[in-house]
């Protein structure tokens, strides 16, 4: 390599980090920033800093216990939600039948539903008295890795199904005209393929089923504990900072772990997998497996939502709309500051800021780290920038929170009451998904198209155009309808840091769940299915508006 | 046709939403900031922020009137339930997010103590109130509101099965009442944390025995209220007619036809919990949050408390709303422990209540 080669590496090395710079700046400012203070509050005591009793909390039994746990638990969750997710995947995007537009749309709902009531409706499934209680499963460990595939189904489906999608046939037909069964194509074709966004998908799915909050207290009674839930209990039941911030550092150590191996798995032996034009096709005999592996996935995924619906429509001992009608108003004894109609519009807006934050983020960060690096060294810069931007999904909720009050305290930093303090922080924890929604499909775009059109003289705008953004601007609708449900079903976060007079949607199902009185708790459901379809008429259109267009490009 | 539509639509949908995003213009709080700031006397009308956990929630009409009589704007901003904002306080304590607080409980009250939160203020106690006030710390925090958690049976079921409903803590042990009981989590509840508290005040020493038993009688736990109150006890479908829940509780839970409520709380089994309300330290608004306190403190607010946030008033001269006067029985007697020997305690007894429970 002469010294040309080497300025010119250097030049994309700066570039690339030019580029990194503003979502670094945020993400330092809103994330590592607060994570750093809390954690460092913990761990020094009085201006001193003891190893010994962070060995203490790390040999505890229980800490042991936690983390052994939350380790299989995520692992098992992780893989029902791809058991599910990727037949179902293939199903929606690949075959051609009636309502797979709308069956995908659903299919997201559950991503959304705040997990305090889901956590009641899947307690009603199999409580004993429930239509499931003869499985046995309440309080189970069963009931827990139901709950962590339900809300996990639809984030595998949707990043492998867009780019299971745009995946060419013809390879795979080949394959099979020289003789290969299905289950080979599957196996030596398809797969290898969708290698990157099945492991992108499955590393979300496993930082997300790690740091379950509420699904794991719900459903699995008080016999289980994970990191997540301990770090809240110690912070906020006993107080004990040290504690906590050992218990963070250690599931961030997990994490990034984590992200190294599956930065290595992600690695494709071809780069170059051709992308083509969707055509779906009606589904064959062959496709029977995954067409009834799919209708498991929507039972699953269907029956809490029935309970709830069903119950949003009960109205003492018959049915009716009460409960919906009741929406306008505050609730029975005036539960609520505003009618949950209010608290919809304060949603509505909040979201569409979290969105075009985490899209505008998200995409800086897929370009900078999908482009083909020239050296190792380049390469290995990229990964490790891939990886920071993924860490807002493994660290506690409560541990950002608290970090952000006791960090962002001073001028000129005193963002503490910034009205965009809860967009900021739905964006982050909706970054992480827009990020992997982008960049398997980013990351197929072959190379030396860029290189083609930039001989032919096209600026580096003009090739975005004419190469990248045809590609990628169907993930990116789908990452930024992803943003705007995270956004909309957001809790944690959102209920730690919003004003209590303009409180959102989740916020207010909260509250209502939390109080008795009937009407409250129909109203609390009833403004669940309100979510819920405001999330799947945001879906619908998104995958209404992607049809028309495609081939315009 | 319907896709265009449909396209449209979205994009109409969107054009919308975007128009009214909250970068667009925050109607509710720009205005409001930059009067208080803007007037002469900025000093004595400035805004007030009052930091509560997320049950927080007085009629809009009487924080109006509030703002009417003060000219102070009040700003609420609620941050998850007592523990956290308890934390959140002792984290921020000298140079607070806010001028004043409210909702920190008994349980937690010796954390917000020992770490400073609050200053002295010195506010005048109205008629009952002082029952209420802490044993230490009384210049600090000023008692606002409390309610019992207390084991709740659902009579109609009692009734149906012809047997006898329990009375006491004893009573849930005996081989009567195995598998009839659901109760909340300690160490994930505020009413399960109540409720082993008012094992520990019953039986001192002794309470994981009392646990063991009750667990040994087919106890079962829940996470939490809503888990236990909506899924396992039998008003809502479940199968446990015994529920640990509130005092309150039976006023909700009246029959239109007959007018007399279905269940009951056993007064004998109650552990009081008690809601306080301070001025911040280190707040650059001591006047403002003052007023905030005498205004919690006043017989409006006080009177709304039941109806907008389920609890007791501390004023002994309000009107409680007629459902509760007639259903929402407190108990004479309810079982207490002082903050300081909770807080010396806590961590000990929440890890052997998980030891005998999880066995």
């Amino acid at each position: 390599m002469d010294r040309r080669d080497h300025a010119l590496s250097r030049r994309r090395v700066a570039a690339l980090l030019a580029l990194a710079l503003v979502p670094l700046a945020v993400l330092g400012v809103f994330f590592a920033l607060p994570v750093a203070g809390m954690v460092s509050r913990g761990l020094f005591e009085g201006g001193r800093f003891d190893p010994g009793a962070m060995w203490e909390v790390l040999t505890r039994e229980r800490t042991l216990r936690v983390l052994w746990f939350t380790l299989w638990s995520a692992a098992a969750g992780t893989a029902l939600s791809l058991l599910l997710g990727l037949p179902a995947a293939y199903a929606l995007h690949r075959l051609e039948f009636p309502g797979r537009r709308v069956l995908r749309a659903l299919l997201l709902v559950p991503f959304v539903l705040p997990t305090l009531v889901v956590g009641v409706a899947f307690r009603q499934l199999f409580s004993t008295s429930g239509p499931l209680g003869w499985l046995g499963w309440d309080g189970s460990v069963w009931a827990i890795l139901a709950g962590l595939a339900f809300f996990n189904t639809s984030v595998v489906i949707r990043a492998v199904g867009s780019a299971w999608e745009s995946l060419d046939r013809r390879p795979g037909e080949a394959a099979a005209a020289l003789g290969a069964t299905p289950v080979q194509v599957l196996r030596t074709v398809t797969l290898p393929a969708l290698r990157p966004s099945i492991v992108s998908a499955a590393s979300v799915v496993f930082l997300f089923c790690a740091t379950a909050f509420g699904i794991v207290l719900t459903l699995g009674g008080l016999r289980w504990s994970t990191v997540e839930t301990e770090i809240y209990l110690l912070t906020t039941t006993l107080f004990q900072l040290r504690a906590a911030a050992v218990l963070s550092l250690l599931q961030l150590v997990v994490v990034l772990v984590l992200l190294v191996v599956a930065q290595r798995l992600r690695a494709t032996p071809d780069p170059t997998v051709a992308r083509a034009v969707p055509r779906p096709v009606r589904p064959r005999r062959t496709d029977v497996p995954a067409l009834a592996a799919t209708l498991v996935a929507l039972v699953l995924i269907g029956a809490p939502i029935l309970t709830l619906v069903a119950g949003s429509l009960r109205v003492g001992d018959g049915w009716g709309l009460a409960n919906y009608r009741a929406l306008t108003s505050t609730g029975s004894n005036q539960a609520l500051t505003v009618p949950v109609t209010d608290a919809l519009v304060t949603s509505l807006r909040t979201a569409v800021d979290a969105t075009w934050m985490s899209l505008l983020l998200g995409t800086v960060i897929a370009f900078v780290v999908t482009r083909r690096s020239v050296t190792p060294g380049e390469r290995r810069l990229r990964g490790a920038l891939d990886a920071v931007f993924m860490l807002p999904l493994g660290v506690s909720a409560v541990t950002v929170g608290f970090g952000l009050l006791i960090t962002l305290d001073q001028p000129p930093l005193d963002l503490r009451d910034s009205p965009l303090l809860v967009p900021v922080a739905q964006a982050l924890v909706a970054l992480p998904l827009v990020v992997r929604t982008i960049v398997p499909v980013l990351g197929g775009v072959d190379d030396r198209q860029r290189q083609a059109a930039a001989s032919l003289g096209a600026g580096a705008l003009r090739t975005l155009a004419t190469v990248d953004l045809p590609v990628v601007w169907k993930p990116m609708l789908a990452a930024a309808g992803f943003a705007f449900a995270v956004s909309l079903g957001e809790f944690g976060a959102t209920a730690f840091l919003a004003r209590a007079d303009t409180p959102t949607l989740p916020v207010v199902i909260y509250r209502l769940i939390g109080h008795p009185g009937a009407l409250n708790y129909g109203m609390a459901l009833a403004a669940s299915c309100v979510l819920a379809a405001a999330t799947a008429l945001v879906m619908l259109a998104v995958e209404r508006l992607r049809v028309p267009s495609v081939g315009a490009f | 046709m319907t896709k265009v539509h449909l396209t449209t639509g979205a994009l109409v949908l969107s054009a919308a939403l975007t128009g009214c995003s909250l970068s667009g213009g925050d109607s509710a709080s720009e205005p409001e900031a930059s009067q208080g700031g803007g007037s002469s006397a900025a000093t004595e009308s400035g805004p007030v922020v009052l930091l509560t956990h997320d049950s927080f929630s007085l009629p809009k009409k009487l924080l109006r009137q509030f703002e009417q009589e003060t000219g102070r704007t009040l700003e609420v901003r609620g941050s998850g339930d007592a523990g956290e904002l308890t934390t959140k306080l002792a984290l921020t304590a000298g140079n607070p997010d806010g001028d004043v607080a409210f909702g920190v409980d008994n349980t937690f009250a010796s954390r917000a103590l020992e770490e400073d939160v609050f200053a002295t203020s010195d506010v005048e106690l109205p008629a009952g109130a002082e029952d209420y006030a802490l044993p230490e710390g009384g210049d600090r925090m000023v008692p606002v509101d409390n309610a019992s958690v207390c084991v709740n049976v659902d009579d109609a079921w009692f009734e149906k099965q012809g047997k006898t409903p329990p009375k006491t803590l004893d009573d849930l042990t005996e081989p009567a009442y195995r598998g009839l009981f659901v109760t909340e989590g300690a160490t994930t509840s505020s009413p399960g944390l109540a409720f082993l508290l008012a094992t520990i005040a019953e039986y001192g020493e002794d309470w994981p025995s009392y646990w063991e038993d009750l667990m040994a009688n087919d106890t079962k736990l829940a996470k939490g209220w809503e888990d236990a109150y909506y899924v396992d006890f039998t008003q809502a479908g479940g199968d446990r007619p015994i529920v640990t829940s509130y005092d309150s509780s039976p006023a909700f839970t009246v029959d239109k036809k007959t007018g007399e409520s279905t269940t009951s709380a056993l007064l004998d089994t109650c552990f009081r919990q008690v809601e306080y309300a301070g001025v911040l330290e280190g707040t650059d608004n001591p006047e403002g949050a003052r007023q905030v306190l005498d205004f919690l403190l006043s017989e409006d607010v006080q009177a709304a408390l039941p109806t907008s946030m389920y609890v007791f008033p501390v004023r002994d001269d309000v009107d409680l709303p007629q459902d509760w006067a007639r259903f929402a029985e407190q108990p004479e007697d309810p079982a207490t422990l002082d903050p300081a020997e909770i807080a010396d305690n806590r961590e000990k007894w929440l890890t052997e209540w998980t030891d005998v429970t999880t066995r």
